[in-house]
């Protein structure tokens, strides 16, 4: 492959280094933003960042966690990779829970991670960790750059690899000597040599055939949509696909917004702490059409009874999540819009499916999500309704994991993709909040809510520092009920009640420490209260943190308790 | 079920690294595994003997395998017409006075003693895994004092035989 790009070196005198060729080969690729944090390996590139100021835009964080959940956000919103910069040892490995969490929700990155100069590689160095052993299993690809000329092909290919494909983090560990190392002359413009590496993008014709004969012979026809919708960016294809067939759909955590809920052929989300109506017409179809879901087994419950009596179509870019967890018998390699446009364009008959709508309308009106309102406290979920209704469905949205993460896919109802950032495969706590901050940069005109709780901001609150230098007007809601809520969810339901370990007893004026931040704070304990103040709050262009006190004793529910099929929810109706 | 998977790789630092790792973190068992340049350069070959349970893993693995950026091409060729040879050095105890009821042992299996000293002989077998397995078995009573296998290493033959049904050909139970 030709790559045209050229090396613009700054008119300086100063000497150009290793360091001062990345700043230009990532300028070159677009790059507009870096998430970093400095320290000693990678000193040759900082200085190159302060050489290349006004070129690039460098965004200094307060722990490197904060950087990379930052770059994810950025990546979730943007579909371009985020770049990350790190030094070795410390830096590095402080990375690892954000390249993993990349790794398993698909998000493109770039990391690009200082080491020890080669000399001394393998001395056990001080600041030397080995970095690309730690990341070989939680990156797509990785590399180590031993030769300043290698420096372009690499970073063409990382750039490549991340966002091509199914998407996913790229690491490159550069030895100081290399960042400081002068160049003697400008190297060759990087070309992509990579015969390993093609994915496959356009459908086969005879599969498509075939899923399109099978929904013309369906009766109780699903779709299941996950993130692949989302990063082959067929959100539109989709809802065509679904409404000229009559397809009812469901939508994978990560799959949220890819259709839109007010849709009346939208079921909501599957999985654990899904619909009724969506885990029963998983239950019932006879054919299901996966289109960019992974089959997590938080969708799936006990593998025994999912879509026990379907036909299994899956169209995957990844041929690996095909079969691996769900037998299928439409196997379609390809990216979602390819696929969709092909089905679209075919001729198969549409089933009658007006039965079958019937059916899942009627679990919608028997089987609603539900909860109490208590008039002496704040449900979290109507904390949940209220900023849905405060920001008109509109704001993108981010989150931890945990309780508050799941009233927010239940009552945030997206209607467009790109708006929902929330940590899916890992389960990280302390994502929602600097991912908040890389969406915002991202999308400078949205309004960008974190919904966190309580105890998951406090693992990595310390970027509160950032949204202030910046001035990001995020909104921080803390859905606060003085517990790692979910984990005591599961003591309450599923370990006899015994509360280990999983109460907050001791928690930080939130209020105190966002002034302390120089960021307004309020503290929010009634629903008369949240109703004054948050339209004011949201009409504020600035960072507010809100530390909302609800209802500490509310659990999520529906649910299908761990090891159970689809089909056995539990808490479906008020008790 | 065993199953002797052909890849073909990027000779790049690491990737034996990828391979295990990819391996291990999807807990499949290697039996055996060896690598070595090829006609190409900067092309190496990997043999690899796998324990599998089912197709279904068996499929995950190469997937998996296939999706590593530095592996070119991956084959399940246990069912294939192909040559299969593992080398093992066996060094079994006892003079040179045994020297001659030994070489009444291997000379069936075509090995050759390569190594005599004053209390012990060293073997070199060539060969399938089960015919090793075989000698080393009439060596025990001997007293076998140390072993080392290379793994299996493999390819397709120059033909294939035209038939559906190749498990005839199979090399490994």
């Amino acid at each position: 492959m030709k790559v045209e790009a050229k090396l613009d070196f700054q008119t300086s005198t100063a000497p150009k280094t290793g360091a001062d060729l990345l700043i230009d080969l990532l300028i070159n690729e677009g790059v507009d933003t870096l998430f970093g944090y400095p320290g000693g390996a990678v000193l040759p590139i900082y200085d190159a960042i302060y050489r290349a100021r006004g070129n690039i835009k460098h965004v200094l964080f307060r722990h490197e966690q904060g950087s990379i959940h930052a770059a994810e956000g950025y990546a979730r919103i943007t579909g371009k990779p985020g770049v990350v910069i790190a030094t070795s040892g410390p830096g590095a490995t402080n990375l690892v829970t954000g390249i993993t969490d990349a790794m398993m929700d698909s998000l493109p990155l770039v990391i690009f991670t200082g080491q020890v100069a080669r000399g001394v590689i393998g001395t056990d160095a001080f600041q030397e960790a080995d970095v690309m052993a730690i990341t070989t299993p939680i990156t797509k690809h990785n590399y180590q750059v031993q030769d300043i000329s290698d420096l372009p092909r690499i970073v063409k290919e990382a750039f490549h690899i991340a966002s091509t494909g199914r998407p996913g983090p790229v690491l490159i560990d550069i030895p100081k000597d290399i960042s400081a190392g002068e160049l003697t002359q400008i190297p060759e413009e990087g070309a992509i040599h990579l015969p390993g590496y093609q994915p496959t993008t356009k459908p086969n014709p005879l599969q498509i055939k075939k899923l399109a004969d099978a929904i013309t012979k369906s009766k109780k026809p699903v779709i299941l949509s996950g993130a692949g919708v989302l990063h082959g960016k067929a959100s539109t294809e989709l809802t065509a696909f679904a409404e000229k067939h009559k397809i009812p759909v469901v939508t994978t955590l990560l799959g949220l917004g890819t259709f839109p809920a007010n849709n009346p052929l939208s079921l909501g989300m599957g999985g654990m702490h899904g619909t009724y109506t969506a885990n029963m017409a998983i239950y019932e179809t006879d054919l299901l059409i996966n289109i960019g879901a992974r089959f997590d087994d938080r969708l799936t419950g006990n593998l025994k009874h999912f879509a026990p009596n379907a036909k299994v179509a899956h169209i995957d870019i990844d041929p690996a999540e095909i079969g691996k967890n769900v037998p299928t018998n439409i196997p379609i390699v390809s990216d979602s819009k390819e696929a969709l446009i092909e089905l679209i364009n075919q001729t198969a008959e549409s089933p009658d499916t007006e039965g079958w709508l019937e059916t899942l309308n009627k679990y919608k009106e028997e089987f609603p999500l539900w909860y109490k309102h208590d008039p002496n406290g704040m449900s979290p979920q109507w904390l949940i309704e209220a900023i849905h209704k405060v920001t008109n469905g509109e704001a993108v949205v981010t989150t931890d994991v945990g309780q508050h993460q799941m009233w927010a896919a239940q009552y945030y109802n997206f209607e467009k993709p790109h708006r929902w950032v929330t940590s899916g495969g890992l389960g990280t706590m302390g994502f929602g909040f600097p991912a908040a901050i890389g969406a915002q940069m991202a999308s400078p005109g949205s309004t960008v809510v974190a919904i966190v709780g309580d105890a998951g901001f406090q693992m990595t609150l310390q970027e509160l520092s950032v949204i202030y230098e910046q001035n990001l007007p995020v909104k921080i809601i803390i859905v606060n009920n003085g517990a790692l809520g979910m984990v005591r969810q599961w003591q309450e339901l599923l370990h006899g009640n015994r509360i280990s370990e999983s109460i907050l007893h001791s928690q930080p004026d939130f209020v105190k420490l966002a002034e302390s931040y120089h960021i307004r704070g309020l503290k929010i304990e009634s629903q008369e209260e949240l109703i004054t103040k948050l339209p004011e709050v949201f009409a504020y262009d600035g960072p507010v943190l809100m530390d909302c006190r609800v209802l500490q004793q509310e659990k999520v529910f529906p649910m299908i308790a761990p090891g159970k099929g689809i089909h056995e929810m539990i808490g479906v109706k008020p008790s | 079920m065993k199953r002797i998977i052909s890849l073909t790789v990027q000779d790049r630092s690491g990737v034996l690294n990828r391979v295990t790792g990819l391996l291990q973190r999807r807990q499949f068992n290697i039996s055996s595994i060896s690598v070595g340049p090829t006609e190409t350069e900067g092309i190496s070959k990997m043999t690899l003997v796998v324990e599998v349970e089912d197709e279904q893993r068996l499929e995950q693995v190469t997937k998996q395998l296939n999706k590593q950026i530095d592996v070119l091409k991956v084959s399940d060729i246990t069912d294939k017409a192909i040559v299969a040879r593992e080398l093992a050095l066996i060094k079994v105890a006892g003079s040179s006075q045994l020297r001659s009821e030994i070489n009444g042992i291997i000379d069936p299996f075509r090995a050759l003693i390569i190594d005599v000293s004053k209390d012990s002989l060293t073997i070199q077998i060539t060969g399938r895994p089960d015919k090793i397995d075989a000698l080393i078995d009439l060596l025990r009573p001997y007293g076998i004092k140390e072993i080392a296998r290379t793994g299996l290493t493999a390819f397709l033959r120059g033909h294939q035989p035209q038939v559906n049904e190749l498990t005839t050909y199979s090399q490994i139970k």
